[in-house]
């Protein structure tokens, strides 16, 4: 059984068809959220061929993003970020059996419809991209698709909820080689959680007012989040991921699973990098096994770290205050 | 008796088949324990075991690393049920092809002889829900959740069909074996879990 909190049964992204077996449903928020629950545990790694596609799949990744650029070479080539090219989407699509996913520009309504035609399997309307419009994302309802957005807070996951997200991440941030990011947004939408759950515990509906005014969203997807004590959908992690210790200390902190963008295709080591964050991912909460992992990676090959606090651009932000 | 049922945890929509599984014990008043298993440990004390929803290309190279697929293989051959949803059939399976790329070189169970098409109804925009039946086990009506969903276009002499949508077969059983292409963990329909419970405590009798 899957929480559906916050679903819209009239989306214009429910397709309603017929077959010699009956009637079908497609684009339900069940095959949605669905979709990314059988992601949970697992590694959707970032890449921009056809080659590091497979790569991940043989590593056991359970998705892959396909990008133009890694968000690390974002930052370096500067200027505007967009969706992929759609030959090298369709080409990875036909070369590996897992889901491919691809990103938008946040709010750029027509990437993502020309995505949902190519038929990738998710969306991702991503700050790593530049965005397109600053003051509304996607309506997501709107397709049948599922899409995944970044969150760093629990207002921020809540709004993206509302506009249709059927999956959650952490933004950390991009293309830096640093966790510190993700691992402050994870605790920060935990800490929350476990607020407005002690508040709905209590049964002081008028607090629980309270917040869904501050957290600019209806009152009835606070209660049932509330209620649930977690995200009503998967929440991943996101965003400066480098290490197999990276990866398995997110994923002790609760989160449903991970994602890696530079540092697996930006590290020199990135065959046996992939191969070790899916182990420690895996078993991550087995010491030796990590070890193991983080053993199958050297340092020296690791992607030169930035520090976020002289970051010129910190995409994180990028579409928070929608 | 109490039963100890296990659901596969390397990777997938494990939680989800705790809850049913817990839910289906309760509503049939069957004494059980169900909890997640990853080392080959925990495999060998269960009673029956559920392969859930995920991506079959992962779960099967990770249960490789730890030795689970041996002893999962080993412990279904001695006769403990297992019910392998979606990716979980396609792991019970001998072969398996994608309706895109075509022959797939990944870990199997080698159990099910079904002749088994991943991804048969297409990418996620494809997905789909609807009614199926499963008759012969009693279930008339079950609202089938069909993610990217595997089928199987031809069984083996002793498996039998449960049941088919448009053509295409989307549930077989063969003594303690169930594979199913949709997800009955994802509704409030726990009928099929019951069945599954059912069939374990049967068989340990």
């Amino acid at each position: 059984m899957l929480p559906l909190s916050g679903e819209r049964t009239d989306a214009k992204g429910i397709i309603k068809d017929k077959s010699d077996s009956g009637n079908i449903l497609r684009g339900t928020s069940t095959l949605k959220r669905g979709f990314a629950h059988m992601l949970k545990n697992g590694v959707v790694m970032d890449v921009t061929t056809v080659e590091q596609a497979q790569i991940a799949e043989d590593a056991g990744a359970v998705s892959v993003m396909v990008l133009d650029k890694l968000p690390s070479d974002v930052r370096k080539a500067g200027g505007v970020a967009r969706t992929a090219s759609i030959r090298i989407i369709e080409d990875i699509m036909d070369s590996v059996t897992i889901p491919v996913m691809a990103k938008c520009r946040i709010g750029h309504v027509y990437e993502a419809k020309v995505l949902e035609e190519t038929n990738v399997d998710m969306i991702d309307e991503s700050e790593v991209l530049t965005p397109a419009d600053e003051n509304h994302h996607i309506w997501k309802w709107d397709f049948t698709t599922p899409f995944v957005n970044g969150a760093r807070s629990l207002s921020e996951a809540l709004r993206r909820i509302e506009e249709g997200a059927a999956m959650i991440r952490t933004k950390g941030e991009p293309g830096t080689g640093n966790v510190a990011e993700a691992i402050t947004h994870i605790k920060k939408v935990n800490d929350e959680l476990r607020s407005i759950k002690a508040i709905y515990d209590s049964g002081d509906n008028q607090d629980l007012v309270r917040m869904a005014r501050e957290f600019k969203v209806s009152y009835d997807i606070v209660e049932e989040t509330a209620k649930l004590g977690r995200l009503p959908v998967v929440n991943f992690a996101a965003g400066g991921i480098a290490t197999p210790a990276d990866a398995a200390y997110l994923m002790s902190l609760g989160c449903d699973g991970i994602f890696v963008g530079s540092g697996i295709f930006n590290a020199n080591d990135a065959k046996e990098r992939a191969r070790a964050i899916v182990l420690a991912t895996t078993f991550w909460n087995e010491s030796e096994k990590v070890k193991e992992a983080q053993k199958m990676i050297d340092e020296r090959q690791s992607m030169l770290g930035l520090d976020v606090k002289t970051l010129e651009l910190r995409m994180q932000e990028r579409g928070s205050s929608a | 008796m109490s039963l100890t049922i296990g659901v596969l945890a390397i990777q997938g929509d494990v939680h989800e088949n705790i809850t049913s599984t817990k839910t289906a014990l309760k509503e049939l008043g069957v004494e059980g324990t169900v909890v997640g298993v990853k080392t080959a440990e925990d495999i060998s004390k269960l009673d029956g075991l559920i392969i859930p929803g995920g991506e079959s290309t992962t779960i099967g190279q990770l249960s490789l690393v730890n030795s689970s697929l041996k002893i999962i293989k080993e412990k279904i051959e001695r006769g403990i049920p297992v019910l392998g949803i979606c990716a979980g059939m396609i792991m019970l399976s001998k072969t398996a092809n994608d309706r895109v790329v075509g022959k797939t070189d990944q870990p199997l169970l080698d159990l099910l002889d079904i002749k088994l098409e991943r991804n048969s109804f297409g990418r996620q925009k494809e997905s789909f829900e609807a009614d199926i039946s499963m008759n012969s086990i009693s279930i008339p009506k079950f609202n089938g959740v069909f993610i990217r969903a595997p089928s199987v276009s031809d069984v083996g002499s002793g498996v039998e069909v449960l049941a088919k949508f448009n053509e295409k077969i989307v549930a077989v059983k063969k003594g303690n074996i169930i594979g199913v292409a949709f997800h009955p963990e994802l509704t409030e329909d726990v009928s099929l879990h019951k069945y599954f419970v059912n069939l374990i405590k049967k068989l340990k009798n």
